[in-house]
């Protein structure tokens, strides 16, 4: 184990798989603005068709009051709307797992309600719910909730069935099958669905901003796209489109890095280094 | 060896028929006494792994009895004994380190963690694994898991042990140590042993008895006395009596296994 170790620290920083990881990615990202950067200014093309980066970078600066607000809009919405589907996924799923009976007569309307096109039940929702904030937040956490749900019944029905018979050997209770057994064996199952949710959340965000999206401090980054976009506004359109891509990225990089930390070294999806 | 007047183990024509209407295991009667080391040796699908889980209730019986110490396997506490399991395969949870795995059976019955504590010391010391408590079980290799298992087995202190072919994912080299390890275990510890195996040699290294089943349907069909001396050390098994005894199941394994040759042909 040590003899390895110490090779790869030997080795020069840039062949180092870590770095490697950071590094290359970061490289394609680089060589594409550039040539991005480069055929606007060289074809010349106007800013309202395809704006260059630095005016993107620059339009972001600028209407940073305006941008800042609406990401903290969004970010807020998307953070609830996946607290609120990752708690009810987690009690539908127990619900779910107690007998196969109450999982075969509910699955297939968790089936409907995720088939069913968030935009086409967003206008009801909206009708039924007043508040803008908390019809969005529904949208968005009706899209969310089915990988969590899906995941984590699975999860705690993939139980080893030699543990499950040793917990039965041992008389354990329910409880202590659930809390000792289940649980644990579900949780790689679960950081997955909450690694798809996470990014669902704020898809559902965005689309339910496109049908409920309202104006002033209620404005979140769909509703500036959407606006910038009557506007013709092209370059603040993609700051918008910018910051919604970083929060994507922030939100997926922070669960794997909640996943990684939850499984430790056990779970072989999280193990590294072989 | 001790024949106490209560047997360990009593199985009165216990069957397994299962729905589909294969017979798993025609009636059975067997009787084990207290101490003993007994083998279920057969080809597979002989029903040895079905006989052994209906020992330990993981399976019932179709019809038939199966008792321990007199006593249905439910009500074994009754008479102030314990019976482990152990498993094929290691059945380590992942997520917790080996004292947490080894501790489990004493999690599950409420003892207080202090005695836990110091109980699951003990049988890591006892399978060696001291330096390892605090390792995950990936960590471990595959004899390693298995020690840790038979120490999960032994840390309630159980008067019966049952063992379903235990090291047969195990290359040659770890099985021989840890078939030396489980006599020596059973020696100290004064421990009755059903272990279900399908390799002869060490069918005759670790028992008192070997129980020959064949298959189709899963039936007893002999027994033998393995009547030499322990402790048993590995020169034992290239000792004439162990080539012996080895011949005899081996020509009635041959017989057991006679009428499912029409696979082969």
């Amino acid at each position: 184990m040590s003899a390895p170790q110490a090779n790869r620290m030997l080795q020069p920083w840039s062949q180092n798989p870590k770095i490697q990881k950071i590094i290359y990615p970061i490289a394609v990202g680089i060589i594409l603005i550039a040539i991005w950067q480069g055929l606007v200014t060289g074809l010349n093309l106007p800013p309202y068709l395809v704006p260059s980066p630095v005016l993107m970078m620059k339009t972001l600066l600028t209407d940073w009051a305006m941008l800042g607000l609406a990401l903290w809009v969004t970010v807020k919405i998307t953070l609830f709307a996946f607290a609120v589907a990752t708690i009810l996924g987690v009690l539908i799923s127990f619900v779910f797992v107690q007998s196969k009976r109450i999982e075969s007569a509910l699955f297939p309307y968790a089936v409907l309600l995720q088939v069913t096109p968030i935009v086409a039940i967003a206008p009801l929702i909206i009708i039924w719910v007043k508040d803008p904030t908390l019809s969005m937040i529904i949208c968005a956490s009706l899209v969310a909730l089915f990988p969590i749900i899906s995941n984590t019944t699975l999860g705690l029905r993939s139980v080893e069935p030699d543990l499950q018979s040793y917990f039965a050997l041992n008389r354990a209770s329910r409880w202590q099958v659930l809390w000792r057994l289940r649980i644990p064996s579900a949780l790689p199952y679960f950081f997955g669905g909450l690694r798809i949710s996470s990014g669902l959340s704020l898809i559902g965000a965005v689309v339910a901003e496109f049908v409920a999206g309202t104006g002033g401090t209620g404005a979140g980054l769909a509703y500036q796209i959407l606006q910038a976009g009557f506007q013709l506004n092209i370059p603040r359109m993609f700051a918008a489109l910018l910051l919604i891509s970083l929060t994507g990225v922030f939100l997926f990089l922070f669960m794997s890095w909640l996943s990684r930390k939850a499984l430790g070294g056990w779970h072989s999806s999280e193990v590294t280094g072989e | 060896m001790n024949h106490s007047p209560v047997p360990a183990v009593e199985v009165l024509s216990a069957n397994k028929t299962y729905s589909n209407g294969t017979q798993a295991l025609l009636p059975v009667d067997l009787r084990i006494e207290e101490g003993e080391f007994v083998t279920l040796l057969g080809p597979s699908g002989c029903g040895k792994s079905t006989l052994l889980k209906m020992v330990a209730g993981l399976l019932d019986p179709t019809d038939g009895r199966l008792l321990l110490w007199r006593k249905p396997v439910q009500q074994l506490a009754e008479v102030g004994k314990k019976m482990s399991f152990v498993f094929q395969s290691p059945t380590l949870m992942p997520w917790a380190t080996v004292e947490k795995n080894v501790r489990l059976p004493l999690d599950l019955a409420g003892i207080d963690p202090q005695t836990a504590n110091e109980k699951v010391k003990e049988v890591l010391a006892l399978v060696g694994l001291s330096k390892f408590a605090k390792s995950l079980p990936r960590a471990l290799s595959g004899g390693m898991q298995m020690r840790v298992s038979i120490a999960r087995g032994l840390v309630t202190d159980p008067d019966l042990l049952l063992m379903d072919e235990p090291f047969g994912a195990l290359d040659e080299i770890t099985r021989h140590r840890l078939d030396a390890e489980l006599l020596d275990l059973w020696q100290k510890k004064k421990l009755t042993v059903i272990f279900v195996t399908h390799s002869i040699h060490e069918a005759v290294y670790l028992s008192n008895r070997v129980v020959m089943m064949a298959a189709r349907p899963g039936r007893i069909v002999e027994e033998f006395q393995i009547p030499e001396p322990y402790p048993r050390h590995a020169d034992f098994m290239v000792s004439t009596g162990f080539s012996h005894h080895a011949k005899q199941l081996q020509d009635s394994l041959m017989r057991a296994s006679a009428g499912q040759e029409e696979h082969f042909s």
